[in-house]
């Protein structure tokens, strides 16, 4: 090697073999590792929580198979799928808000704020409601067809010579206001008891989630983070504007359209399993990117993070059962992201209008 | 419309970027109706023309932004749309008239980004890629800046990472959109040598300009265009002339030799004066009387 070495700014690691080579910032692998041995250390002690406490010795016991009793039922059949689906939803969530706010380039650009978990339980809500339908996977194939044709209408009222981000932003909170009020309405016009199916699974909550519909979710969700991380340098590349990323040798029309599907399915695949779960694709890649200092918004970390933060709402929802009684880990997320969201919302007017930073 | 030199045998010897017979515009809104012209191989060529002529769509259908509504753009003797799009990437590298750089994203990622079409899947690194990286940084001087927040730099210096971007990107053909635009003029010039040195290096540089004492100081070939349309071509000396910006641009000036470089220079006539004293030049190729005065009175006003 001969010309010189260049100097990023920051710690890189370069990796260089006959078959592959990279360079990767140090600071971003550390900060995702660590997110996501957080996010295992969190569900691991969610194992242990429930109405039937556990030491961690009896979890560990009952995973590797030395106990074989009701104890190794508890955390098997009941404890476990919940806390993986915890863990690869928050995941989930994390790429899928990743993906938006590229490629809006606004924070404000997540799944959940631009109408996709709105079009999603709508679709539930006419599928059990109208259709009388309630299985899992009704619901699971309503949310995800309720999602992608959410992601379809937002993204042909936005369209005016291509796409602009902040123009999709307003459309879809519009058309997110639009889907809420058919969804209260509809709910008016039901029977109590399908009103109340229906308002279980608008909570968002992993406490139903059983090994049957987490087995094709985890299938579905290997699919994404593939063809997530197979389009993450084309993603980096359309940030910079279409002119840039054509030049460079990037196709934007069936990139995005690849970016936008396999987002509106992250988000899809995790509302038809759990219900809405809101506010995590919102913050977990703008929390990730602070801690990373990394340009943009970074795939690996923000999916770090969103399975530490669901991981965490889920373990916090079993501390309130037990203090308390079961709040679904969708008002966690609600409640927490809320307050997220209104320090975005004045930090970016400030921003955008120039106040005072 | 006249033709470039060195094209006599338009079968052999056709240039590697060719519009035949293009129909270019936005939507429904035609900007050049059956365009047809050529890049000499090697040169450093300018189109110049009035705002809203359609240089800057011309540009963008070269770098196959924008395709063309009928007929084609040649590249090599191939439809650009034909090729894979990375293909393209290594032949030929567009600095666009705006890029977004992605937040908190610092000099070199910036300038890397200029090697995705030799990166894959596996490949995302190589010696070569470091290399070129290198090569471009030093070549634009920012080796020193390499570790700095691109929001932290000069609007001259930014201009520089993504002309090092474009360099990074190791094109033999390089087209740039009103790349001088919004800096001072000291930084314009310096510019202006950087693409002249990747001239002499053999790179063939299309360059949308709006100053047309730059375009005729640095570019060997001019393409002047109005309306959509192509209005002449060939090298500054034949092409700037007083009644050429006048029909143009329409502006009447004075157009004499640059003092420095002996390229047309063009100076616009005062209207008033004009008007009043009418000093239009009758012949371009000569020097007039007004000119020296009046260059005095600009430089001590510096």
């Amino acid at each position: 090697m001969s010309a010189g070495r260049v100097a990023f700014g920051y710690r890189t690691r370069t990796l260089r073999s006959r078959w592959v080579s990279g360079r990767v910032g140090l600071r971003s692998v550390v900060v995702s590792t660590a997110l996501f041995l957080t996010a295992l250390g969190l569900g691991a002690v969610a194992l242990t929580h429930g109405d039937y406490p556990l030491t961690l010795q009896q979890v560990f016991a009952a995973l590797t198979g030395a106990e074989q009793g009701f104890e190794r039922t508890v955390v098997l059949k009941w404890r476990l799928p919940i806390v993986i689906a915890a863990v690869v939803f928050g995941a989930l969530l994390g790429i899928g808000g990743a993906i938006f706010q590229s490629l809006t380039r606004n924070p404000l650009g997540s799944p959940d704020v631009i109408g996709f978990d709105a079009g999603s339980y709508t679709a539930v809500v006419v599928t059990i409601l109208v259709i009388g339908k309630g299985g899992y996977w009704w619901v699971a194939f309503a949310a995800i067809a309720g999602g992608l044709t959410t992601a379809f209408v937002v993204y042909v009222l936005s369209y005016r010579r291509g796409i602009q981000g902040f123009r999709l932003i307003i459309v879809g909170i519009a058309v997110s206001a639009m889907l809420v009020s058919v969804n209260s309405y509809l709910i008016t016009r039901a029977e109590i008891e399908d009103a109340m199916t229906v308002g279980f699974w608008a909570a968002g909550s992993l406490a139903r989630v059983t090994w049957t519909p987490l087995v094709p979710a985890l299938a579905i969700a290997a699919v994404l983070i593939v063809s997530a991380a197979l389009l993450a340098p084309a993603l980096r590349r359309l940030e910079m504007g279409d002119d840039a990323a054509v030049t460079l040798g990037t196709r934007p029309g069936p990139v995005r359209l690849g970016l936008i599907v396999t987002g509106v399915a992250t988000a899809a695949v995790v509302t038809a399993a759990a219900g809405p779960i809101v506010f995590i694709a919102l913050a977990a890649p703008q929390l990730a990117r602070r801690l990373t200092r990394s340009a943009g918004v970074g795939i690996p970390a923000a999916a770090g993070m969103g399975a530490t933060m669901l991981a965490g709402a889920h373990l916090l929802s079993l501390l309130i059962a037990q203090a308390y009684r079961p709040v679904p880990v969708g008002l966690i997320t609600l409640c927490l992201g809320g307050g997220y969201l209104i320090w975005l919302l004045i930090r970016e007017t400030h921003q955008r209008y120039g106040l005072t930073r | 419309m006249t033709d470039s030199p060195g094209t006599a045998d338009p079968a052999a010897g056709r240039p590697r970027v060719v519009v035949d017979d293009a129909t270019i515009g936005y939507d429904k809104r035609t900007i050049s109706e059956r365009l047809s012209m050529e890049i000499p191989d090697g040169s450093f060529t300018a189109i110049i023309g009035p705002n809203g002529c359609g240089k800057s769509t011309l540009l963008r259908a070269l770098a196959r932004v924008l395709a063309p509504s009928s007929g084609t753009v040649l590249l090599d003797g191939k439809a650009i749309g034909a090729y894979k799009s990375k293909e393209v990437a290594r032949r030929l590298g567009l600095l666009p008239q705006s890029s977004l750089a992605p937040d908190g994203i610092r000099v070199a990622d910036l300038v890397a980004r200029g090697r995705a079409p030799y990166q894959n899947l596996i490949h995302q690194w190589r010696p070569s890629d470091e290399d070129a990286v290198a090569a471009a940084l030093a070549a634009t001087r920012l080796t020193e800046l390499s570790g700095w927040l691109v929001d932290e730099l000069s609007g001259g210096q930014r201009q520089r990472v993504w002309v090092a971007m474009l360099l990074a990107q190791d094109t033999p053909i390089m087209l740039l959109d009103e790349p001088t635009t919004f800096l001072d003029i000291a930084h314009q010039y310096e510019l202006m040598e950087l693409f002249r040195d990747f001239h002499d290096q053999g790179k063939t540089i299309v360059c949308v300009l709006h100053d047309l004492n730059q375009a005729a100081r640095y570019a060997d070939h001019l393409i002047v265009m109005r309306d959509g349309r192509i209005v002449t071509t060939g090298t500054p000396r034949d092409v700037i002339t007083a009644e050429l910006v006048e029909s143009v641009f329409g502006l009447r000036a004075l157009v004499a030799p640059d003092p420095v470089t002996g390229t047309p220079s063009v100076t616009p006539l005062d209207p008033r004066t004009a008007t009043v004293h009418p000093v239009e030049p009758r012949d371009p190729d000569t020097d007039h009387e007004p000119s020296p005065p009046r260059r005095q009175e600009k430089e001590s006003t510096r």
